[in-house]
């Protein structure tokens, strides 16, 4: 991070986005600084994702204003300085491709589509496989890793970038615990080298000792911003199976992040 | 003859080099599309007494361009709107080369089926040059097109000229159905871009060994369906395709049994052990 940022690092204003008429998000304002590690919490259906997904610019804004890096959204230029990591693997698959080919995409940002791909790259490549502790799987295809596996070689390509800010959407969703806790290691060092992160989650679980905000979002709105909720019941248990067998007839809200026993159960699965 | 070589053998590298990304995109019939909305423009071509192979270019990547237009609006009605357009392709192209003077019907097989024998010396030098093009363009930005066909979303977050990829990908698709339809013919175009790349992919790891694999698998099916079908008197684009799925039925049925003698060298008469044992 430099330390000439004027302003946050993502500067949300009066956002409200809607998808064929109907408003998902309504008059969210949001900020992160320099260095700071901020989880957006909520419920499925909640909009945190498209929070994000505004934030990047995939998801048109209906209203309000977006900022990265102290330049507006629609003219921000400097994509290498971000780094993001989606829920899964794109739907692109057919062809293989190994772990090292997906982690070399994440150079295109720095280098542009002209210019081959030169040492300062492929070293890049490499160091950010050793930080997920992928680097034994480089010359795999990455169809024969497992999910967590997978994961970390979307954050290791993320990394690869060197960005400045790391945007996560659900990062430990469906990941067993080995992979969680290397994850979470990856993102420590990243923080700890001055580097921004947002990330959207449903369960912090290993995550949640790096979070220094959380923001949860309820039915499209901001309901709560502080410290991050504490861990309730046995769900905070890392080898709980988590089981919703109602999941979809529950509306979960804020109340899933409140530490009761009786609270916890609505938790919904993602 | 020597033509008729050079002329396959430019489509034979360049069709898998495009029809890898079409595959790893799940497209890959778009180049059947585009080929009957090239049979338009060769209509055109020969109605206005032009060379068809230009008007088929340019109609094919207007088609191409129209095709990638619905498919970022990512509208359900997309699949239907491409049935429409390329039966109107072909409908209008069978038309229209019946208005021409030279309306026979052999006229139109050499068209849809492929003709390399009657492949003119200006036929060779434009295949060439635009063959030599898609490979450039296709090697050159393997990058970005690997990095937009396997996650277009991380793409654009990444700030890559999504779009204008996207339209690179589609033009160059129209041109190589262009060039590939006095080879193989404009019904058989697509087997070219992707046949060579579902037999390599049986035994790469990788994207870029894939995309090599497949150039070569295209190379070699391209030159031997030429001179096998100058041998035993058979159509070429006919005889390159079905020599294309040989190499996939052979590279298949290798691997498959590479694999079987594998389990059984790491695994030696394994028994598995049964669930209940009854005593006594």
């Amino acid at each position: 991070m430099t330390a000439a940022d004027p302003k946050g690092v993502v500067d949300v204003r009066h956002l409200a986005v809607g998808y064929d008429g109907r408003e998902i998000l309504h008059d969210i304002s949001l900020s992160t600084q320099p260095g700071e590690v901020v989880a957006i919490l909520g419920a499925n259906g909640s909009g945190k994702s498209t929070l994000i997904r505004t934030i990047l610019g995939l998801v048109p804004a209906a209203r309000g204003e977006i900022d990265l890096f102290g330049t507006a959204q629609r003219t921000f230029r400097d994509w290498a300085r971000v780094g993001y990591v989606p829920q899964r693997l794109g739907a692109g698959s057919g062809v293989p491709a190994t772990v090292g080919e997906v982690v070399a995409s994440g150079r295109l940002a720095r280098r542009g589509i002209f210019r081959p791909s030169g040492t300062a790259d492929k070293a890049a490549v490499v160091a950010a496989l050793q930080d997920v502790g992928l680097l034994d799987r480089i010359g795999d295809p990455v169809s024969t890793l497992s999910g967590g596996q997978q994961q970390r070689t979307l954050i290791a390509r993320a990394l690869a970038g060197h960005p400045d800010l790391l945007v996560l959407d659900e990062p430990t969703a469906g990941v067993d615990a080995a992979s969680q806790e290397a994850f979470a290691a990856a993102l420590g060092r990243f923080a700890a080298g001055g580097g921004t992160i947002l990330l959207v989650a449903h369960e912090l679980g290993p995550l949640r000792p790096l979070i220094d905000r959380a923001v949860v979002v309820h039915e499209g709105r901001i309901a709560y911003e502080g410290a991050p909720p504490e861990p309730a019941g046995h769900h905070a248990d890392p080898d709980h199976d988590h089981v919703h067998p109602h999941a979809a007839l529950e509306k979960a809200g804020i109340c899933e992040w409140a530490p009761t026993d009786r609270m916890t159960n609505r938790m919904t699965a993602n | 003859m020597i033509r008729a070589l050079i002329g396959a053998l430019v489509i034979g590298l360049a069709a898998p080099a495009l029809g890898i990304y079409l595959v790893q995109r799940r497209l890959s019939l778009i180049g059947d599309g585009i080929g009957h909305v090239a049979l338009t423009g060769v209509g055109v071509g020969l109605l206005l007494h032009h060379s068809p192979v230009i008007s088929a270019v340019i109609v094919s990547a207007i088609g191409a361009v129209g095709i990638e237009l619905i498919r970022q609006r990512g509208r359900t009605s997309g699949d239907l709107a491409l049935a429409l357009l390329f039966y109107g392709g072909i409908a209008g192209g069978v038309v229209l080369v019946g208005l021409s003077d030279d309306s026979s019907n052999a006229n139109l097989m050499q068209y849809l089926f492929g003709s390399l024998i009657t492949t003119s010396p200006q036929d060779v030098v434009v295949i060439a040059v635009l063959g030599v093009a898609v490979l450039t363009a296709m090697t050159v930005f393997r990058p970005a097109l690997f990095a937009v066909c396997n996650d277009e979303e991380y793409a654009k977050v990444s700030g890559l000229p999504v779009r204008t990829l996207n339209l690179l990908m589609a033009v160059t698709t129209a041109v190589t159905v262009t060039i590939a339809m006095r080879t193989v013919g404009l019904l058989l175009v697509s087997a070219l871009m992707v046949v060579p790349v579902a037999a390599a992919q049986q035994v790469t790891r990788g994207f870029r060994s894939t995309m090599a694999l497949g150039m070569v698998i295209g190379l070699g099916a391209a030159g031997a369906g030429v001179a096998v079908s100058a041998e035993i008197d058979t159509a070429p684009g006919a005889t390159t395709v079905i020599l294309a799925l040989a190499v996939f039925v052979a590279i298949a049925l290798g691997s498959g049994v590479v694999r079987a003698l594998r389990r059984r060298a790491h695994h030696p008469r394994e028994v598995e052990p049964p669930d209940v044992v009854l005593q006594g």
